[in-house]
């Protein structure tokens, strides 16, 4: 009778099977020590610094004292100038993709592609077109405007990206409502389309804007470290995420304010998150109703 | 104005919108060769790899240094995030009780959203000191593979989770049948099927390993040199560029341009790759 014995024996499977659960759950164990622990240093050594003082008045003594009033301020306004460009152009570029291209052809792939490529280049390397176009080429100098572009540049392609699967999630019934009572292309689109596709526009410009806020290495070549208050857009204006950089590198001593200021910038970030959340919701319970 | 006329310029103003867009990417890859050239044609392409150091004030522009701590700090970065971070969404989709699972899931996703600054900031604050009473200075290869493992475990977590979401129910179902085991399922069935997506996940995670700049920036020392041990502080490219741009003219600043070109073409080949296996891409 031949051999048709192919399982390994009961024994070696139950240690396996054992070994496997046990990697499982230390390696979760391990990844939420790691996460309590990176909290608890944020909270323990952030909070304490953090009052109202702190968000409302300037750093003094090299940023180890003070606040980051004028940090915030700067933060705000790149991130405000990054959004403003990019969102329209961002929109128009996803409804091309999503409403008049053919899905598949030629244009959308050539589209497509150099924005696939557009995500994936390091924002460092954001930071040296910025430097270069920006803030020389353009004559923008070290400023908030020079900041602001280079970051709408490098959050254009996920604008584009989440806002065109908003767009194809429409359903094309409403297309073809639309057409069926003689709408025009540009009355589907602002009547129909994007009101539908309102919560995943949202959301993506959620996400930009947090992508925004937590960039460093393109800013610190654009935007610059200058931690005054900023009076216009042509100035030199310091981000919240290059404070920290700076009180954590170069400000001996400065690392309690470099925690509080980090905690601003994740309580900012989770707040902003949790807002797309809740819009979302809201537009689609409303959406629903409508239907 | 008639339908089609306002038809008409909706399409034309979409259509310039899309070709700005897409060409910006040009504008950018123009920008970085024009800045690039005058140090690749005065002191050669050659001269970058096989060159007598990094003194840039002196003429002498070799990358390798920077390129192999580059390479070091990623791969081992990945070497550590990929099985933390399979098992991650094994276990949220097959071991967690369900709220535990959820907040497992928040967790991860908190991690993801993460700055860099931040993970590089307390790196520094908790993980070099602990480095440094292992072996000296304590800002090393290692720190930097660490914390960049805890960055980019989330890409592969959240890509693997994605992909055991898309398999359907009826392995589960045909495992079961079969009498196999819990772990026998995701080791026979399921990890073969996810396996594209694991790995697309976990090139994606080496991209952006490589493309970081703030966390080895911040605590693997920036010393400039081929490192022979895990705690030899190193000097990766994209720090290479943050530290010097600010002062750099010059040849010197066209070689940081060079680099910056090196870099984006190796994080472009690794997305490329990524993108073209086949698995689901999760944008974390």
């Amino acid at each position: 009778m031949p051999d048709v014995c192919v399982a390994p024996p009961a024994a070696y499977l139950h240690v396996r099977d054992t070994l496997l659960r046990a990697a499982v759950w230390s390696a979760t164990l391990l990844v939420g020590a790691v996460f309590a622990w990176l909290l608890a240093d944020l909270l323990g050594q952030g909070a304490a610094r953090i009052d109202w003082s702190f968000l409302t008045s300037a750093p003094r003594n090299a940023g180890r004292s003070g606040g980051i009033a004028p940090i915030l301020v700067s933060t705000l306004v790149v991130v405000v100038v990054a959004i403003a460009v990019a969102a329209p152009l961002g929109l128009a570029t996803a409804v091309l993709l999503a409403e008049v291209v053919r899905r598949g052809g030629r244009t959308e792939r050539l589209i497509g592609l150099s924005l696939d490529v557009l995500a994936g280049i390091p924002s460092i390397v954001f930071g040296l077109f910025g430097n270069a176009f920006f803030c020389i080429w353009l004559g923008l100098g070290f400023s908030i405007l020079a900041g602001g572009l280079t970051l709408a540049c490098m959050v254009l392609p996920i604008l584009i990206r989440t806002a065109e699967s908003g767009l194809r999630m429409v359903p094309n019934d409403w297309r073809f409502g639309a057409a069926a009572l003689g709408l025009s292309r540009a009355a589907t689109l602002w009547q129909i389309l994007i009101p539908a596709a309102a919560p995943a526009l949202l959301a993506g410009l959620m996400l930009g804007i947090g992508r925004a806020m937590a960039e460093t290495a393109a800013l610190v070549f654009t935007s610059g470290y200058v931690d005054r208050m900023p009076s216009s857009l042509w100035d030199s204006g310091r981000a919240i995420s290059v404070h920290i950089y700076d009180l954590s590198m170069n400000v001996a001593g400065g690392d309690q304010s470099a925690y509080a200021s980090a905690l601003v910038l994740i309580v900012l970030l989770i707040m902003i998150n949790s807002a797309a959340i809740w819009l979302a919701d809201i537009l689609l319970v409303r959406r629903i109703k409508m239907i | 104005m008639s339908r089609l006329d306002r038809d008409t310029r909706l399409l034309w103003s979409l259509s310039a919108s899309a070709v700005l867009a897409s060409g910006l990417l040009l504008l950018i890859v123009l920008f970085l060769a024009a800045e690039s050239w005058p140090a690749l044609s005065r002191v050669g392409i050659q001269a970058f790899f096989f060159g007598k150091g990094w003194h840039p004030t002196e003429g002498a522009f070799d990358l390798t240094p920077m390129l192999v701590a580059s390479l070091a700090t990623s791969t081992l970065a990945m070497a550590v995030a990929v099985p933390f971070g399979v098992a991650s969404a094994l276990f949220q989709r097959f071991y967690a009780p369900v709220l535990f699972g959820q907040i497992y899931l928040w967790i991860i996703v908190l991690l993801a959203g993460t700055p860099s600054v931040v993970l590089g900031l307390w790196g520094l604050t908790t993980i070099v000191p602990l480095i440094l009473w292992l072996a000296p200075p304590g800002t090393s290869l290692i720190a930097g593979s660490l914390i960049l493992s805890l960055m980019i475990m989330p890409t592969v977590a959240l890509t693997t989770d994605a992909a055991l979401a898309a398999l359907p129910q009826s392995h589960w179902a045909g495992a079961a049948a079969l009498g196999l085991s819990r772990e026998a399922t995701i080791i026979n069935v399921i990890l073969p099927s996810a396996r594209a997506s694991i790995f697309a996940g976990s090139i994606l995670a080496l991209a952006r390993a490589l493309g970081e700049t703030m966390v080895v920036l911040m605590v693997s020392g920036n010393v400039v040199q081929v490192p022979t041990s895990l705690f030899d502080p190193v000097r990766t490219l994209t720090a290479n560029i943050a530290l010097e741009m600010a002062y750099a003219t010059g040849d010197h600043r066209s070689s940081l341009f060079v680099s910056g070109l090196a870099l984006a073409g190796l994080v472009l080949i690794l997305a490329i790759a990524a993108r073209r296996s086949g698995g689901h891409v999760v944008h974390a």
